[in-house]
């Protein structure tokens, strides 16, 4: 019988199984925040055991709080610098060469195909997109990776999502998903893994899969994944060519983590997108999605691009090509967080982030800012926000405000007209 | 180990999610017990009031796909501060699940049917819970009425309860 990406990866990395449907898993990559982070750490060091099973597959970053807003904020940061110098973990990002975790992490090159991965972070998922299988856990999960290099989980039963177009113009990966998790609910994908496949996602950049499976945990689901591809081994190409003599062995080393023809799937799913309308989020709940059409009467107070789903160079272009000569609107506070600091810098070099100055976005450092409501863009009671973010629940940008969840071209025409609407890129 | 009887809180919603159980703005506390006042302080369901309600409760009963969203440990944090140490669902969220059993605690899935009798016949009264692990049944009472209800959770789970948590059997075993 033949068998999954997930179960294939859970195959080569199994040390255990200490309940029939129970594989503890070796981990190839532990990584971390600041905010999660300092509590592991806390209580291994409570409970004598401040060690790490390997400082090299530890990679660190201060991105939820960046620069620190308080005292409680500048410990979290304090904390995790202090260990990752006393345990010689090298990869640490701080501030100035930061950006925020699951953009930051692929962008050095930290997932390859077939890796395991966890972090104290929901949307850990997102590293699915190389081929991985990648994971949020709780933090006492992640002090067992921090310290033995291994992680539980149940059996990777998996749904395949088989996407098929072509995705119309001015539609993106971000509406994508939300038809995915309006299909599948917020629970439709809970204890499984979600393997997306099909013309649409094997013509999708690197850029445009992470923001697919980003939301996997949006359905509940517990990694996104992606086959890796020449798509996936371009991207990772400069980190992995002392490794390989060329692209094409490359690729077919990465060839061992792909789903066999007759592999068993917990469902199948035929999903259609040559038709797929913009969308955005109505409720506090995810799934909760309509047509950007129908919601253009709605006026919002702020609008967000960034995060690790949207915050990308990719992203940034889009929104750009929207507000190129236009100004924003006056009831309109426009904020854009460039995902790293090397995006950060591309956008500056290309003139992107001039377009956003000049049509009157409020520009940021790179930080997960506006989307978890912590830091910096917080709503006040009553507010309403177009984001390019992941969540929209209840108080996520702050208590009493509404999130509406939406691609970066559909943020940057709200912000223009300050109702929610549909960008000049769509023509349908 | 912890105590898995007592008084019973029943939140009557499906898909609560972590920010609804302790919100983000708290996750810079240092100590779990600073959590304690934040509990579902954000959640809307009729008729509950954080305040009045969670006082004195010891386990909770609650609908489907409970601890939904962030990966944080700080929402059983927050129910361990609070001296809740079980959770019965029709279903969890994974990563939240997870968190449970890794502390020390139990989230126990009952099927909807279960959970829609037990919500029909106990929900407005005074309830207590009695678990039994070794026999795995949970016996709900309220005003004179009694129900046995069997329950069944994996060997791997039932060692993490029994060890305090993941930590200390994966540090001895791995
Ligand atoms: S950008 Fe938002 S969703 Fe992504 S890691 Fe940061 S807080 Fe979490």
């Amino acid at each position: 019988m033949g068998k999954t990406i997930a179960e294939k990866i859970f195959d080569a990395h199994r040390v255990d199984n200490p309940a029939d449907d129970v594989h503890v898993i070796r981990l190839d990559a532990v990584f971390c925040h600041e905010i999660t982070t300092p509590l592991a750490i806390h209580d291994l060091v409570n409970r004598g055991k401040d060690r790490v099973f390997d400082p090299d597959k530890i990679k660190v970053v201060i991105d939820h709080v960046s620069p620190a807003k308080d005292s409680k904020t500048a410990m979290q940061g304090k904390i995790l610098r202090e260990w990752s110098r006393r345990h010689n973990i090298r990869d640490f990002f701080d501030i100035g060469r930061n950006g925020v975790c699951h953009a930051i992490f692929p962008e050095k090159g930290f997932v390859r195909p077939g890796f395991t991965v966890i972090m104290g972070d929901s949307h850990t998922c997102t590293h699915g997109a190389f081929g991985a299988f990648a994971a949020g856990v709780g933090t006492t999960d992640l002090e067992v990776g921090i310290l033995k290099g291994v992680c539980a989980f149940r059996d990777p039963s998996t749904i395949k999502i088989n996407i098929s177009g072509p995705l119309p113009e001015g539609v993106y990966a971000k509406d994508v998903i939300l038809s995915v998790i309006g299909r599948l609910g917020v629970n439709g994908a809970t204890n499984r893994v979600v393997e997306f496949t099909g013309p649409v996602i094997d013509a999708m950049s690197m850029e445009s899969r992470m923001t697919l499976c980003n939301m996997a945990i949006e359905a509940g689901g517990t990694s996104g994944i992606c086959s890796p591809d020449r798509v996936t081994i371009e991207y990772l190409w400069d980190f992995i060519k002392d490794e390989y003599a060329s692209k094409e062995e490359a690729l077919e080393d990465a060839g061992r983590f792909l789903s066999d023809a007759d592999a068993q799937y917990d469902r199948v799913i035929e999903h259609d997108v040559s038709s797929l309308e913009p969308l955005v989020t109505y409720g506090y709940k995810p799934d909760q999605v309509k047509p950007v059409r129908e919601m253009e009467s709605i006026p919002v107070d702020q609008v967000y691009i960034g995060s690790c789903t949207n915050g990308r160079i990719e992203d940034l272009r889009v929104a750009a090509q929207v507000l190129k000569g236009k100004k924003i609107s006056d009831s309109v506070r426009g904020v854009v967080s460039p995902a790293t600091t090397q995006v950060y810098r591309q956008a500056m070099a290309e003139g992107v982030l001039k377009i956003f100055l000049d049509a009157g976005f409020c520009v940021t450092n790179p930080t997960c800012g506006a989307c978890l409501g912590m830091s910096n863009g917080v709503l006040a009671e009553g507010e309403v926000c177009a984001s390019t973010t992941n969540r929209n629940f209840n108080g996520r940008m702050g208590k009493g405000g509404m999130v509406h969840l939406v691609s970066p071209a559909t943020a940057a025409a709200t912000a223009i007209s300050g109702f929610i609407t549909n960008s000049e890129l769509y023509k349908g | 180990m912890k105590n898995f009887s007592g008084n019973v809180l029943f939140l009557d919603g499906s898909d609560i999610n972590t920010d609804e159980i302790i919100p983000a703005k708290y996750l810079t506390e240092n100590s779990k017990q600073a959590l304690k006042p934040y509990f579902l302080e954000d959640i809307r369901l009729e008729g509950f009031n954080a305040r009045r309600d969670v006082e004195g409760k010891n386990i909770i009963v609650t609908r489907a796909n409970f601890g939904c969203g962030s990966s944080r440990e700080h929402a059983p944090w927050a129910l361990e501060v609070n001296n809740i140490h079980l959770v019965i669902a029709e279903s969890f969220a994974r990563i939240f699940r997870q968190n449970m059993f890794n502390c020390g605690m139990m989230a126990v899935e009952l099927p909807a049917r279960t959970i829609d009798d037990i919500f029909k016949d106990f929900a407005h009264r005074e309830t207590y819970l009695e678990t039994d692990l070794d026999k795995s049944v949970f016996t709900i009472t309220a005003d004179g009425r009694h129900a046995k209800i069997p329950f069944s959770i994996s060997n791997f789970d039932r060692a993490l309860i029994t060890t305090g948590g993941w930590v200390d059997y994966a540090d001895s075993k791995y």
